[in-house]
């Protein structure tokens, strides 16, 4: 250590080592440089968040069809639920809140139904029972769940206007706050 | 990967596990530490739970003001569980600015009190290193070298690992050094060098770098800065010293 000590202390040769790593660290900064484009994640789907959330069509609870890309240039809330989940019980009430609040200034909740591991009857029951008035798409082979490496209940993908995702929530429940301070920043984007 | 355990009807949030046993990991170190830097360890504890308590919850209350509207509408949701409603930045630097006012107030000296943080800080590196190996996060460029990994759907770098083994290793260094420092806060800013070094060099294999100038990733910049600071501010520490020294035996 002495001997580290006094090449410290020399203001040359400690000059020359702090010069040395300036023009290195330059160079290397120079031989990384990549296209704004190559680390732009958002054109590869993914469940995450800066990715492109990924596409999926599915028959509502109403019998009709929705697909995601169809709500481009809306700020979409995508909720992974189930009707025997805790947690999602307890966040819907909010969701719906965020959606009154929300919905005239372009906001889209598609609140997917876990169908496959849920009954249709339980979800549409659940529905009526907190009067959901957003989309209800029925995941019933578990293709969302896939495509969304569904871990835990609720899960919630908030997409902005382009199709990317810019925040993941895991679990639940959420708070009114937490959905519309996320939901707000998105709108904020809409043309 | 491993972002969520899943135990019966509880998910547990893997990163944040890590980053709390990183933490309590961190803080046992700096209580072993502290009596040879003749400190109290109960007063760096205090400091650093001081640090954390008003970092956390500021977190959340600068978070509240940039949704004013929202939040005074459901004042409740200030005391949300959801760690994704939180202003990181300023509510670090308002949590450190509390930990160094009650450090002010209690008269611990700056670069020893540094010193002492230095291997948790190193520890808490790591562990932020296996945080983001169990998200998924700072994740890597595509590549197609043999040890890509099948990563958000493509093969990139594995870059939480290259993160982890460059931790390990300013641990270890750190570590072994930690008594053998010329002059109080090298240690400190031989971490602080070292990190700034290992975010350089691992920031050109990151699929998420934030691009500045068409082309540079802006990670880099900052780091070269921190890390010439540093090498700068060792010298200076190290003359300061030796200065001092000569002054007390002359």
């Amino acid at each position: 250590m002495s001997k580290l000590s006094s090449v410290v202390r020399d203001p040359i040769r400690w000059g020359a080592i702090v010069v040395g790593v300036l023009i290195l660290g330059t160079i290397w900064i120079g031989i990384s440089q990549v296209p704004a484009s190559a680390t732009s994640s958002g054109a590869i789907p993914s469940p995450r968040e800066g990715f492109a959330a990924p596409n999926f069509t599915l028959e509502t609870l109403d019998g009709e069809a929705v697909t995601l890309s169809d709500l481009r240039g809306k700020a979409v809330v995508i909720n992974l639920w189930a009707s025997w989940c805790p947690p999602c019980r307890a966040e819907m009430p909010a969701l719906q809140a965020a959606y009154e609040a929300d919905r005239d200034r372009g906001l889209e909740i598609v609140a997917v139904n876990m169908t496959y591991q849920d009954s249709e009857q339980d979800a549409r029951r659940f529905v009526e029972d907190f009067g959901l008035a957003f989309t209800i798409p029925l995941d019933r082979e578990g293709t969302v769940a896939r495509q969304y490496f569904l871990r835990a209940l609720p899960s919630t993908f908030f997409v902005g206007p382009e199709g990317v995702i810019e925040k993941v929530v895991i679990g639940g429940p959420m708070s009114e706050a937490t959905i519309r301070s996320t939901v707000s920043e998105m709108l904020t984007e809409l043309p | 990967m491993l972002p969520i355990l899943q135990i019966g009807p509880v998910a547990i949030q893997m990163p944040g596990l890590i980053l709390l046993a990183g933490v309590w990991v961190a803080v046992s170190l700096t209580d072993r530490e502290a009596p040879r830097y003749s400190m109290k360890a109960s007063t760096l504890s205090n400091m650093i739970l001081i640090g954390l308590v008003v970092g956390i919850l500021s977190s959340r209350v600068w978070y509240a003001i940039r949704f004013l509207d929202i939040y005074l509408d459901n004042p409740l949701s200030l005391f949300s569980l959801n760690p994704t409603t939180l202003a990181p930045l300023e509510g670090s630097l308002t949590g450190l600015a509390a930990a160094a006012y009650y450090g002010y107030r209690k008269g611990l000296p700056l670069w020893p009190t540094l010193d002492v943080l230095t291997p948790g800080l190193a520890a808490l590196g790591l562990a932020v290193g296996f945080a983001h190996l169990a998200s998924g996060d700072a994740f890597g460029a595509e590549t197609s070298l043999p040890w890509a990994i099948e990563l958000w759907g493509a093969r990139r770098h594995p870059t939480q690992i290259y993160e982890v083994l460059t931790a390990g290793f300013i641990f270890w260094l750190i570590w072994e050094i930690r008594y053998k420092t010329p002059a109080p806060g090298f240690l400190f800013l031989t971490w602080v060098a070292l990190s700034a070094l290992s975010r350089l060099v691992i920031e050109a294999f990151r699929g998420d770098s934030i691009i500045v100038l068409d082309s540079l990733r802006s990670a880099q910049f900052s780091s070269l800065v921190v890390l010439t600071v540093a090498l700068i501010g060792m010298h200076v520490l190290v003359r300061a010293h030796t200065q001092q020294s000569h002054e007390t035996s002359g």
